[in-house]
This record gives C-alpha cells, sequence and structure tokens, in this order.
C-alpha cells in the first residue's frame, strides 16, 4: 500500500515546525526503540526471554512521532507490540528490559512480561494481550477524562487487526456518541499474523472506518516520523480543545516476523526489502542531514549512547534478581 | 426494622453511596430514562443526572470494559449489565482485564468496579435468558463474587461492593427482587468472605446461595415439622469462600446438602462438597449431597422448566433420606 512520499519543498515545511533539538529527539527515540528491540531479539533467542515477544522494528516513526506530541499527564493504552511504547512514554529502559526478562526489579515485578508493561508514573495502561481489548478501557479513560473535567487526552494504539474485532464498532461508537478526548492511532503493519489487513477487512482504508461513526479519520505515512506527529499533532487538539475522538491509521511495516516464532512465510524478501527501503531512521537521518541538522560525527554519538542504554538495561536486567516464589500470591487483590 | 423488598434494598445501597463519594456512578443500558430493566436504578437520573447516569447503547464489551478503564484512573464505576445472560459478549472484558490489571501491572492500577447483573430461571425465558453460571466467575482469581439471598444482604454487600477496591461481580437473581425483609436504614455494610448460618440446626446442613438459600429455609421449616433440625448455611460469598462457616456447621450436623441453581457439573456444589471432604471428611456421616439443575438448556415450557430446576420438594426428599 502506497503513501504519497514527500516532495522536497514539503519536507522542508515539515521540518521548519520545530526546533533542531526536537528533530534530535525524534532520531533519537527512533534509534532507541530499534537497538532496544533487537537486543530483545537477541535475548530471546538466547533463551533469557520467555513466552511471546512482538517487537516495534519498522513502527519506529509511528511510536516516536505519537508519543512525542503527548504531554507527560495524558493517558496511553497499548497492546501486546509494546515496548518501544514504554520507552517513548518515558519508562526506564532498565525496568522494560528487567521485565522482559522476568525480574523482580521490572516495571511490573516480574508479573506482566513482554505483553504487559504498565508504568502508571507515566501513565502507560498496558500493555494487554488480547486483540482489541484496551479499545473499551481507553474509551474508560475518557470517561474519567470528561467526568473530572480534565485537559489530557488518552491515546489508544492498535494494529489493524484490532479493527475487525467487535469491540473495535462498540468504543469508537462510544467514543464519538459522548464526545470523549480519545485519540485510536491504528499502527497498520499490514499483516495481523500471517494474514494480510485486505484480506480480513472490506474496507482495506481502515481511517474510513471512522466514518461510521461520524469521527474525524486521517490516514498517514506511518514510515515518516513528522508526518505522524503533525496528525497526531492535530488529532490531540481535536481532543484537548474539541473534545472529540479521531481515529489515525498510520501505515507502517513489520520487518519482522509478528513474534519471534514467525518465520513469514506469507510474504516475499522483495516485498519486506522495499520497504526497508523506506525505513524511518536511515530516512530521515538523511534529510536531517541535507538540512544540515545532523552530521555523520552527531549520528555515530547518538548511536554509541543508544548502544550504551541497551547495554546498560541488559547489565541491570541480567543481575537483577527473580522474584521470590513466596511473592506469588501478592497483588491478587489490592487491600 | 423497615422492610423493603430486594430491589429496594439494591436502590437504596446505590443512592446512599453515589451520595456518600462523588466517584461513584452508573452506567449500562436503559439504566436511566428508562430506569432500569428491573428499576433498580429508578430515580437516580433525576436524583443524580446523566453524568453519573450514563444509558449505553447495547454495547457489553464497551461498558464493562470502560468501566475498568474509568476505574483504573480513579472512578467508582457501578455497571449494570441487563441480565447475565448478555455478560458472555464481554467475557474478554471480565475475564481478562477486570480481574488481571491488579496483579499484572505489579500492583500499580487498582480496578474498583463493581458489575451488577441478575442470573437465574424460573421466568419461562427459555435456554438464552436462564443462566446461573455463578461457578463460571468464582472460577477467576482477581475477581471478587457475591450474590446475596435477602434484601438486608442485597442492601450491605453493594455498599461493601462500592466501597472495595477491587472488582467484583455481584449477582442479583430475577425471581428475588419483589422479595421482602428487614433492611437497616443508613449505614449497613455486609463484609465479603462470611457466610451466613441463617437458620440453626442439628441434624444436617444445607448450604445454599442467592435463591437456593430462600428454597433451603422453605424446606428446613417443613423438615422441623417432621422432626429433622436443618441448619441453613447462605454462602454470600463465592469469592473470597467462608469455607470455615460451612465446615464448623458440617462438624456439627455430620451431613450436608448443597442446593445451587446452576449445572451441577464443575460447579458450586461441587468445590463445597470437595471443600468438606478436604477438611471435614472424618466429621461426615454419608456422602455430601448435590441438588442442581438438570443437566439440559433451559427449555420454554412451564411443568418442562420446573422439572428441570431444584426445588423445596426436592431439597426435602433429600434431607429425609439422609437424615434416616
Amino acid at each position: 500500500m502506497e503513501t504519497r512520499a514527500k516532495t522536497t519543498r514539503e519536507i522542508k515545511a515539515a521540518l521548519r515546525r520545530y526546533s533542531k533539538d526536537e528533530l534530535l529527539r525524534l532520531h533519537n527515540e527512533m534509534l532507541l526503540i530499534r537497538r532496544f528491540e533487537e537486543k530483545a531479539a537477541e535475548m530471546y533467542v538466547r533463551a533469557k526471554i520467555g513466552g511471546y515477544l512482538h517487537l516495534n522494528i519498522g513502527e519506529e516513526a509511528v511510536v516516536a512521532g505519537a508519543f512525542s506530541a503527548l504531554e507527560p499527564a495524558d493517558y496511553v493504552f497499548s497492546y501486546y507490540r509494546e515496548h518501544g511504547h514504554a520507552l517513548a512514554r518515558g519508562a526506564d529502559p532498565k525496568r522494560v528490559m528487567a521485565e522482559l526478562l522476568g525480574k523482580a526489579t521490572g516495571l511490573c515485578r516480574g508479573r506482566g512480561g513482554s505483553m504487559h508493561l504498565f508504568d502508571t508514573e507515566h501513565r502507560l495502561y498496558g500493555g494487554w494481550g488480547i486483540v482489541g481489548q484496551s479499545l473499551p478501557q481507553a474509551v474508560g479513560a475518557g470517561i474519567y477524562i470528561d467526568y473530572t473535567g480534565g485537559k489530557e487526552v488518552c491515546l489508544c494504539i492498535f494494529g489493524e487487526g484490532a479493527t475487525d474485532i467487535g469491540a473495535f464498532g462498540e468504543s469508537l461508537n462510544l467514543a464519538s456518541l459522548w464526545n470523549l478526548p480519545v485519540i485510536f492511532l491504528c499502527v497498520n503493519n499490514q499483516y495481523a499474523m500471517g494474514t494480510r489487513f485486505d484480506q480480513a477487512s472490506a474496507q482495506e482504508a481502515i481511517w474510513r472506518k471512522s466514518v461510521a461513526f461520524d469521527m474525524y479519520g486521517e490516514r498517514v505515512d506511518g514510515m515518516d516520523v513528522l508526518a505522524v506527529r503533525q496528525a497526531m499533532e492535530g488529532a490531540i487538539r481535536r481532543a484537548r480543545v474539541e473534545r472529540k475522538p479521531s481515529l489515525l491509521e498510520a501505515v507502517a511495516y513489520r520487518y519482522v516476523g509478528h513474534s519471534m516464532a514467525d518465520p513469514g512465510l506469507y510474504r516475499t524478501s522483495q516485498e519486506v526489502d522495499a520497504w526497508k527501503q523506506r525505513d524511518p531512521i536511515t530516512n530521515f537521518r538523511q534529510i536531517l542531514k541535507e538540512a544540515g541538522m545532523i552530521d555523520d560525527r552527531q549520528i555515530k554519538a547518538a548511536e554509541e549512547e543508544v548502544a550504551g542504554i541497551v547495554a546498560g538495561a541488559v547489565e541491570f536486567a541480567e543481575s537483577s534478581p527473580y522474584p521470590s516464589p513466596e511473592d506469588l500470591p501478592l497483588d491478587i487483590y489490592a487491600p | 426494622m423497615p422492610v423493603i423488598t430486594y430491589r429496594e434494598a439494591l436502590h437504596q445501597a446505590l443512592v446512599e453511596e453515589m451520595r456518600r463519594d462523588e466517584r461513584v456512578f452508573v452506567m449500562g443500558e436503559d439504566v436511566g430514562l428508562f430506569e432500569g430493566a428491573y428499576k433498580v436504578t429508578a430515580g437516580l437520573m433525576r436524583e443524580f443526572g446523566n453524568k453519573r447516569v450514563k444509558d449505553t447503547p447495547i454495547s457489553e464489551q464497551a461498558i464493562i470494559g470502560s468501566g475498568v478503564g474509568a476505574a483504573m484512573l480513579g472512578l467508582r464505576p457501578v455497571v449494570e449489565i441487563m441480565t447475565l445472560n448478555f455478560i458472555m459478549v464481554a467475557m474478554d472484558q471480565i475475564v481478562n482485564s477486570a480481574p488481571k490489571a491488579h496483579y499484572m501491572s505489579g500492583g500499580q492500577v487498582k480496578v474498583p468496579l463493581v458489575v451488577r447483573t441478575p442470573e437465574g430461571a424460573g421466568h419461562q425465558l427459555g435456554a438464552e435468558h436462564s443462566h446461573c453460571l455463578d461457578a463460571w466467575f468464582a472460577h477467576l482469581p482477581g475477581l471478587k463474587v457475591v450474590a446475596p439471598s435477602m434484601p438486608a444482604d442485597a442492601k450491605g454487600l453493594l455498599k461493601t461492593a462500592i466501597r472495595d477496591d477491587n472488582p467484583v461481580l455481584f449477582l442479583e437473581n430475577l425471581a428475588l427482587y419483589t422479595t421482602r425483609g428487614e433492611v437497616p436504614e443508613g449505614e449497613h455494610l455486609v463484609p465479603f468472605g462470611k457466610a451466613d448460618v441463617k437458620r440453626q440446626g442439628e441434624d444436617l446442613t444445607i448450604i445454599g446461595l442467592s435463591r437456593m438459600t430462600l428454597m433451603a429455609l422453605e424446606a428446613a421449616k417443613r423438615l422441623e415439622e417432621q422432626g429433622i433440625s436443618a441448619e441453613v448455611v447462605d454462602i454470600r460469598s463465592l469469592r473470597p469462600l467462608d469455607v470455615d462457616t460451612i465446615i464448623n456447621s458440617v462438624k456439627k450436623t455430620n451431613r450436608a446438602i448443597v442446593v445451587e441453581e446452576g449445572w451441577r457439573s464443575f460447579g458450586f456444589g461441587a468445590e463445597v462438597a470437595a471443600r468438606i471432604y478436604e477438611e471435614a471428611f472424618d466429621y461426615l456421616d454419608a456422602p455430601v449431597v448435590r441438588i442442581a439443575s438438570a443437566e439440559v438448556p433451559m427449555p420454554y415450557s412451564k411443568p418442562l422448566e420446573q422439572a428441570a430446576l431444584p426445588s423445596v420438594d426436592r431439597v426435602v426428599e433429600a434431607a429425609k433420606k439422609l437424615a434416616a
């Protein structure tokens, strides 16, 4: 699926909207997610991480673009492909990696794992493992904001497969009916496990599903961090100021399998390679280079910094203790 | 003490808790303008407005799921599912979201959500609208499940449920809404995890919950006329389950009958019987007797429906045999 690439003039206009610091921050955020996920894959292969492992590789522009537009007080409800979401929300990479390793120092003290990252300090409310599960919950966050008269917004992020389940319609309908400040961000990475979105959804333009609920909808190039950021800014304004929800569809591509157990037999290597040509990090780097905002020395420095963060996360996670079996019954019920 | 209906007792609990705590709100299908399919929420919208009494579309996943979300952020939603039969379309939220959030997050989030819903058969509603599935939900760690039999318990347990920081499935029963009983005015809390001995007896123990407790009491009255003294234990709370009260009663009477409205296999009676065998085996003079619904989808026709359900006659017959 094509989303039109920007013209040179459009790129320049997009760059002008942000400070150099902000642009470099976006670059570094995407880089951290990429390297963190590559390391997570490695740790999985080394059997340090168990269970399922779903990676954000190829989706970095969606994550960095969307999350960088949020305020710290805003809420996020996510799903099982969410390591990058936690990082972009400000979670400590050490504690994210420790959670993946099932350690007592993990974000959820080893209770959640890869699919269930919670960090309420950064207002990340899961980390939910069933497709579409968090959509109604995000509507509940919208109810909370409406009820308390707050100015926060709620970002609900999910894959395109979630737009085929019943709770998708129920949630968008209620959010629109009650004018709730919820942003539904669909990461269309094009495959629900091995099923291509156009084999699963009669409406191939996912964003148009908003029409049924009288909601604003928009498709954006999910390989372009600034395009995502800009669309997200619009959705946030609509939510915060106009108290109206939006459905954004960010078209991206998952370079790796659905999980680590997926050999990818349902698509060709040519297709994967074609999408890698549009790599969000490489392309953004090129744009920044041409604009004179970053050079090879700075890129190297950024890579080193990120490598240090990831290595530190691994070291922390590996040296942390496992939870004690005696703690098994803790936290089943709140006191 | 005033005598009011089960329905009025529930209504009282809601009104009192909504007045007491602004974070408490009610949400569900037809709970506002229509005043509730079974009128438990009658008048609430007038007093509290449509911000605190929300009429929803027919969207059970969104009703329970948004309740979970709002609860995680600090509100105290009391959502109504019109009948238990409709909760099946929202199982993901009631099984995966509500009871697991606190644990999976390592204790970071709480879900102070109450899901109120009536269950039960006996109204010729056919196979899809007559379920009694308490055992399904009591199976889930992280959820609390209560099922009051009498108006005073209905009020006291609902107030406790609303103040609890955990998700609570609050099971009402269609046949109980018009039953009457003494209910304390104002503050009246019934703790979770405490069974109630509704009638003292010596010869055998009848254990029930919800509507089956009333059946057990009626049976006990008849048994007394025949010289058999039956103790009736009302479970009230399935999870947490008050095993001690059951065991203490069985140690006294040495015989037990469990009456349940659900199906027998893998049910409430099976759990209670297992607990008795585990903890009071040496005190038993006879095997535990289970009385349950026939294992059929509930038929529509009146005589068939009555034949499928537990009855006072069946409890009396079983008790006589057991006490002999």
